[in-house]
């Protein structure tokens, strides 16, 4: 004796949003069963396994059967298959979208291609994430990526109208895409501290900042590309480093501000040169594909870890950064305001957001 | 009366690829009517074309517009090969026709295809416009109104109810057509759908038709069904009731609960005696059907044309002695000649409705049913559907002549329907005997003549229904009479089955619950006429026990009344399967049911022990059965008083299909163990499988109620939540050598297990009742059982279940409403004084054990009874006068609660409608939510129209089972897109609810091993624009919206 068929319907689509998680985070039927008689499920409502394991098969099959119009969310909301309310389809797409921070972790930066989704079962392993689930994120990144590429406008609006996902779950969309398009390495051991907000932070800085939407917004890729006319004036702010007179008379700015104000001044004054130029020696580079890619290494590099092995603390850093970029105002001899304001205030934010004490 | 269609292909949307280079569809649209198509021109490379076609026109006969639908087609140009199908959109253009249902047809329809599926949908508009009739001999009848709704209409007066309409038309099955071995399956399967979409448009017109010659308006509680009699044919047939229906003008009706206000007509006919003479049959049929075993097995017959034949029982209550009195007769008579005149020219005095306007029902005889068992042969005309009408008219006098054994001249809440397997065919009629007041069926009984007080029944409405229709001297079976409980001036039986809803007057005790009979029958496998025989010889066993079944679990729930008992036998190959389902509810007007009693046949010690314990455990189970479901009835507060009036002893006896009829066991002692006084031997396996099966029905989770009527009894607070679900569950029977018993089980575990996933499913919903569960079993292949199952679950306001609303204590008309207004709440307040007092009940039994009043020793004993009633009567008035001042305080209570819970939902509602008016600007949605439901009302809003009847079909064929996820993914995606394509036609309608929805034929054939599957399913209901109840003015509101849902759509 055994079933041969069992399914329920109903007029409006019964979804159990405990199981919808689990289908989502890749459980197969048996482990879903299992995970929901841990949670104390059968206590509920008088059931048994068999109750539970036919439940758990009618939703699995429904949200397969959703999974089609969830990958264009749009749909979801005029198709006539499934009669869902509208707040219970915000909830579907929301946590269709949602990711493992560990997992996205290890996907941030690369590019969104073949080769990177064969690698999936080593992150999975790495993660904890089951392949399932990881492949979900995965093709959820890639098919956000690929939408947004050909379309006008800001990147994260773009993001919220067509997928129709919350503010916060869009710019962290807007993120993985500008980190997918520009390559940036996050990968390296030296970067492993950071998590995935601070490199959603970043990104939104550097969207905002630094990309041809904060000049322009109605052009293509506006926000996903840098703007290379920025990135080129960038080279101008060498003078600060290159120029001994300036490189010294912004030293004594900075460190007479900075006197009684904190007791980090003599390891300050010490290595302002250096990290001077750490900094600028960013900005300069960035024309090269090459290194807009190492951005994040070269800013822990260069100056949050000898701040860090000085025992700086944040609100040093937060002071020392303030003093520095405004000191520059007052040099008489460099002419670069506007770049240099809109190239440190990114690098300024960004720096307070890695620097972890 | 011809008319013009015109019909415009606006645009398509989601269509699927149909070209893999581009990724692309050119695609283009046909529209066809009859044997005229127009087409589209080709909107090239676009999943989302905007056809914006001009205005096809149809200029056609209205027969036409009734029989056929209008058939759009969604094509994929291809310059070089034939044009690939996308898929097809029936669309049912009978609403049109009618000047108050919908005006327009204008919506997103889904593009089906009978392989893939839903594939896309497309945006049409359908009008008509019709010319004036000149031809007074028309084939047509548009106009006629269509309700599922087996009850008079929301909104609607019935101002004449005239009767019985059926119409049956066959034809050969496209499936069984020569051509069908070269056609494709998807040729194949539209040709059924097509064929099948214009026999029930051609069924519709013809009883269409039969109304208006009968003088009526409308058909209500239509119900159309599909035999597939394989190689011999299709048939579709219908029945309804026919009646003249006056709209009644908007505003005047508001309140959902009750019943809008078919109010009587003031002045009936003054000449009701045409022709007085009374049936000859009305007592003369008696003998025969006295014990529901005996009429069963002696009537069977065979016919020549190799059909076997078995008219089944008269179901009634069951239980022996009773006393009789000559009190009410000469007045029942009179009655009864009366409306049989009045009913006499109908050839079936049958009426498929399930519930009345308030004073319609007179009196409930019992539940009659009849069975056939019919060889099917090859239709070879089917312009002649003889063989079939005749079985039917076989079947209605079969039925009738039931109805007058019972002394009733109606019978109301009927049905019919049909088991097939191979060329075996089970008819099945089923209703309940009745006798109803005429005024409602006599030709022009509202324009003259004064009030006829015959017939004004003095009886309250609250029991009224109850008194027995028959004769007391000439009972059709044994049944053991008491004066009524509720009005002490007529007998009531001790349990009454119905087929019908309970009458919303009717006085309850406590709650009702689904009671369930389940039953499995092996059979040799045979064929032909040997098989006929073999499955109507066990028709009456299986009958006998699923009725005992009934009766025992009704017993164990301490009940005394059935509704909606729906019987269906269903036939397989080498098995038969039996499910009876029903409402049991405890009827104040009835006396109440005694226990159960379990007995060894030896006296041994050992024997002695097994029986105390079941014993016990029966008694437990009762006693907590009391509890769950609050019945505690009133009788017992009198007896506290210490009166005379006669105990009926109805402990019933434990009905076993081998037990011989015992004699009548009026009390037991158990402690004595006397010799002759068992009821049950447990020593006999079959009777512990009974007991078992008695006691392995789980009650309902708390929070839960379950019923398969229309409302529960005793929950009035409905909220406006409401999910209605059809599931289907199927179960291989892997070994092949089964008992009997071990069927029974495994039939048994299903329906009971589906009963828990639906709890377990729906417990978000808590507190929440299960209402309309229909279920429906079929034998689709050797070793398979199947069971499908659509309900709809409500939600109600906890903190009011145990009250009713105030108003229904007015409407309760009469001279005694005070009384039985403080009555009635005594019931619910005291319940701890008859706790107390159920110890006396029992003690006074066994003292008046001895006095057992048999049949025999009737005539002194009624009279004594009389006079202990009138007495008992009196002093009972006494009582709840001496307790009326405690009593109207708990009423204002009773009242204040109903305030503040009104108070407690009104923000729920506002947040609701909030989060939809969020959600409207979210992504832009216009897809109007459209919800459904198998009962005819929504709770918490009010129906505003009816837009006309949709009856749908669809055949769903795989050949890919194994990819769409098996035979339960396969079936899943098909019911979701048969609820989608219902509600698209709601929707396209202008309306935004489907009420009376029912699912009549899930038909599955799979065949894994070639990774194919079929299933067909038929769907019906009422198209509705309902509004919430509290919305002033909704009409202009709802019309607009509808619109402009639609030019959302188009633009």
């Amino acid at each position: 004796m055994s079933v041969e068929l069992d399914v329920f319907v109903g007029n409006t689509t019964i979804m159990d949003e405990e199981v919808y998680q689990l289908w989502l985070d890749g459980y197969t039927v048996n482990d879903a069963v299992k995970a929901r008689v841990d949670a104390g499920v059968l206590d509920e409502c008088e059931a048994t396994e068999d109750v539970l394991l036919s439940d758990t098969m009618d939703q699995y099959r429904t949200f397969q059967m959703c999974e089609r119009l969830l990958q264009s969310p749009a749909k979801l909301a005029n198709q006539l298959l499934f009669q869902i309310t509208p707040h219970r389809q915000a909830m579907l797409i929301e946590r269709y979208y949602a990711f493992d921070d560990p997992f996205v972790r290890e996907v941030l930066g690369k590019k969104l291609s073949k080769g990177t989704k064969k690698d999936l079962d080593d992150i999975s392993a790495k993660t904890g994430v089951t392949l399932k689930s990881c492949r979900r994120q995965f093709d959820n990144f890639k098919r956000v990526f690929k939408v947004v590429e050909e379309l006008k406008g800001p990147l994260v609006e773009n993001i919220r109208q067509h997928f129709l996902l919350s503010d916060k779950l869009a710019r962290d969309y807007a993120a993985i895409v500008f980190f997918a398009n520009n390559r940036f390495e996050t990968g390296k051991k030296k970067l492993q501290y950071l998590t995935f907000q601070d490199f959603a932070f970043c990104a939104g800085q550097l969207i905002n900042n630094w990309t041809v939407g904060a000049v322009d917004n109605m052009v293509e890729d506006m926000d996903v590309d840098l703007d290379k006319e920025f990135l080129q004036e960038l080279k101008e702010l060498k003078i600060l480093i290159t120029d001994k007179d300036l490189l010294d008379q912004h030293k004594s700015l900075v460190c007479t501000a900075l006197r009684g104000k904190t007791k980090a001044l003599p390891e300050m004054e010490a290595n302002f040169k250096n990290l001077s130029r750490g900094l600028v020696n960013i900005a300069t580079k960035l024309t090269n594909t090459k290194d807009v890619r190492d951005f994040f290494i070269d800013l822990v590099e260069k100056f949050i870890e000898p701040c860090r092995s000085d025992r700086w603390t944040s609100a040093d850093l937060k002071l020392y950064l303030t003093h520095y970029t405004n000191s520059a105002h007052i040099l008489d001899t460099f002419k670069h305001q506007a770049v240099w304001d809109r190239y440190m205030g990114v690098i300024k934010s960004c720096i307070f957001k890695m620097y972890h004490d | 009366m011809p008319g013009k269609l015109k019909a415009k292909i606006v645009a398509g949307r989601h269509l699927p690829v149909m070209d893999r280079a581009s990724d692309l569809t050119d695609a283009f649209v046909e529209v066809k009517f009859g044997n005229t198509t127009f087409k589209t021109d080709v909107y090239p490379k676009s999943l989302n074309p905007q056809w914006n076609s001009e205005w096809f026109k149809f200029e056609v006969d209205d027969e036409d517009l009734q029989d056929e639908p209008l058939q759009i087609t969604v094509l994929d140009h291809d310059t070089y090969s034939a044009n690939d199908a996308i898929g097809k959109v029936y669309i049912d253009i009978d609403p049109l026709l009618c000047t108050e249902a919908a005006s327009v047809i204008s919506g997103w329809f889904p593009i089906y295809d009978t392989i893939h599926g839903i594939r896309g949908e497309i945006n049409v508009l359908v009008k008509v416009e019709l010319f004036n009739d000149l031809n007074r001999f028309r084939q047509s009848s548009c106009g006629v109104k269509f309700f599922c709704t087996t009850s008079i209409p929301r909104g609607y007066r019935a101002a004449m109810v005239h009767g019985f309409v059926e119409e049956l038309v066959v034809n050969e099955d496209p499936e069984y057509q020569w051509i069908d071995r070269i056609r494709t399956p998807r040729a194949s399967n539209e040709a059924r759908q097509r064929l099948i979409s214009l026999m029930s448009g051609e069924l519709q017109r013809k009883i269409g038709l039969k109304v208006l010659e009968m003088g009526g308006n409308a058909v209500v509680g239509y119900l159309q069904c599909f035999d597939l009699e394989g190689e011999s044919g299709l048939v579709v047939r219908a029945i309804g009731t026919a009646c003249t229906l006056d709209k009644i003008s908007s505003g005047s009706f508001s309140n959902t609960h009750t019943h809008p206000n078919t109010a009587p007509p003031s002045n009936a006919c003054n000449s009701p005696s045409k022709d007085g003479k009374e049936s000859p049959l009305a007592h003369g049929c008696r003998s025969t059907h006295n014990s529901p075993v005996h009429s069963a097995c002696s009537s069977q017959r065979l016919s020549q044309n190799f059909s076997v034949s078995v008219p089944t029982l008269i179901f009634t209550g069951m239980g022996s002695g009773g006393s009789a009195g000559k009190e009410a007769g000469p007045l029942k008579t009179l009655l009864r000649q009366q409306t049989q005149t009045a009913l006499e020219q109908r050839e079936f005095p049958f009426f498929t409705l399930t519930s009345f306007p308030p004073a319609f029902l007179v009196h409930v005889g019992g539940v009659v049913s009849a069975r056939s068992v019919k060889l099917l042969d090859r239709i070879h005309n089917p312009d002649e559907p003889e063989t079939r009408d005749a079985w039917w008219e076989e079947i209605r006098q079969e039925i009738k002549s039931h109805a007058k054994a019972l002394g009733c001249h109606a019978v109301i809440g009927y049905s019919e329907n049909t088991s097939i397997c191979e060329e075996v065919c089970i008819l099945s009629a089923s209703g309940t005997a009745a006798i109803l007041n005429p005024r409602y069926m006599r030709e022009g009984c509202l324009d003259m003549g004064s009030t006829d007080h015959r017939f004004d029944d003095p009886s309250p409405p609250s029991c009224g229904f109850c008194h027995i229709p028959y004769d007391e001297l000439n009972m059709p079976f044994p049944a053991q009479l008491t004066y009524c409980y509720n009005c002490r001036r007529q007998k009531v039986p001790d349990v009454l089955f119905t087929t019908i809803d309970l009458p919303t007057e009717a006085a309850v005790t406590g709650k009702g619950c689904l009671i369930q009979a389940r039953l499995c029958r092996l059979k040799k496998r045979a064929q032909g006429e040997v098989n006929a025989t073999a499955i109507s010889n066990l028709l009456p066993f299986m009958e006998y026990e699923l009725h005992t079944q009934l009766m025992n679990k009704l017993k164990l729930r301490s009940m005394n009344a059935l509704f909606g008992l729906h019987i269906q036998i269903s036939v397989g190959e080498n098995m038969l399967l039996g499910l009876a389902s029903a409402t049991g509810v405890y009827l104040t007007a009835l006396p109440a049911p005694g226990g159960i009693q379990v007995a060894g046949k030896t006296p041994s010690e050992l024997n002695e022990q097994h029986v105390l314990t079941i014993q016990k455990r029966i008694n437990d189970t009762i006693a907590k059965n009391k509890e769950l479901y609050q019945i505690t009835p009133p009788e017992l507060t009198e007896e506290g008083v210490g009166s005379p009036i006669p105990e009926p002893r109805h402990r019933s006896r434990l009905f076993r299909s081998h037990s011989e009829s015992s004699d009548e066991v009026s009390e037991l002692d158990l402690s004595h163990g006397k010799k002759d006084a068992f009821v049950l031997e447990i020593d006999d396996t079959d009777a512990v499988e009974d007991i078992h099966s008695l006691l392995t029905d789980a009650s309902p989770p708390t929070g839960f109620y379950s019923c398969n009527t229309e409302t529960m009894p005793g929950i009035y607070n409905w909220t406006t939540a409401v999910q209605m679900f059809t599931s289907v569950r199927v179960l291989r029977l892997s070994n092949a050598n089964l008992s009997n018993q071990s069927l029974n089980k495994i039939f048994t575990d299903l329906c009971e297990n589906l009963l828990k996933s639906f709890y377990f499913k729906l417990r978000s919903m808590i507190p929440c009742c299960l209402c309309h569960l229909n279920f429906n079993v079929a034998v689709p292949e050797e070793e398979l059982i199947q069971v499908s199952v659509t309900a709809v679950a409500m939600t109600f306001d906890k903190d009011q279940a145990q009250e009713r609303p105030a108003e229904r204590f007015i409407t309760k008309g009469g001279s005694e409403t005070e009384d039985q207004l403080q009555f009635s709440l005594e019931l619910c307040a005291d319940t701890s004084s008859t706790n107390s007092q159920t110890s006396s009940k029992i003690s006074g039994v066994q003292e008046n054990a001895l006095v057992s009043s048999r049949a025999a020793s009737v005539d002194y004993g009624s009279f004594a009874d009389r006079c202990s009633t009138w007495l008992e009567l009196l002093r009972l008035k006494a009582h709840t006068i001496r307790r009326g001042s405690v009593k109207t305080s708990r009423r204002t209570q009773s009242l204040a609660h109903s305030v503040s819970s009104l108070e407690h939902c009104s923000p729920l509602t506002e947040g609701r409608s909030r989060s939809l008016r969020s959600s409207r600007s979210f992504g832009g949605s216009s897809v109007t939510m459209v919800k459904m439901t198998p009962l005819s009302f929504l709770p918490g809003t009010r129906i505003i129209k009816y837009l006309g009847i949709i009856n749908m079909f669809f055949i769903r064929e795989t050949t890919s089972l194994r990819e769409e996820g098996g035979v339960s993914g396969f079936l899943h995606s098909f019911i979701a897109e048969v609820f989608a394509m219902v509600r698209a036609h709601v929707a396209a309608l202008g309306g935004n609810a489907v009420v009376s929805y029912s699912m009549k034929d899930c038909v599955l054939m799979e065949n894994p091993n070639k990774n194919q599957a079929q299933c067909l399913i038929n769907v019906s209901g009422d198209a509705v624009v309902c509004v919430r109840e509290t919305d002033p003015e909704p009409v202009a509101q709802m019309v607009n919206s509808g619109q402009t849902c639609a030019a959302d759509g188009t633009s």
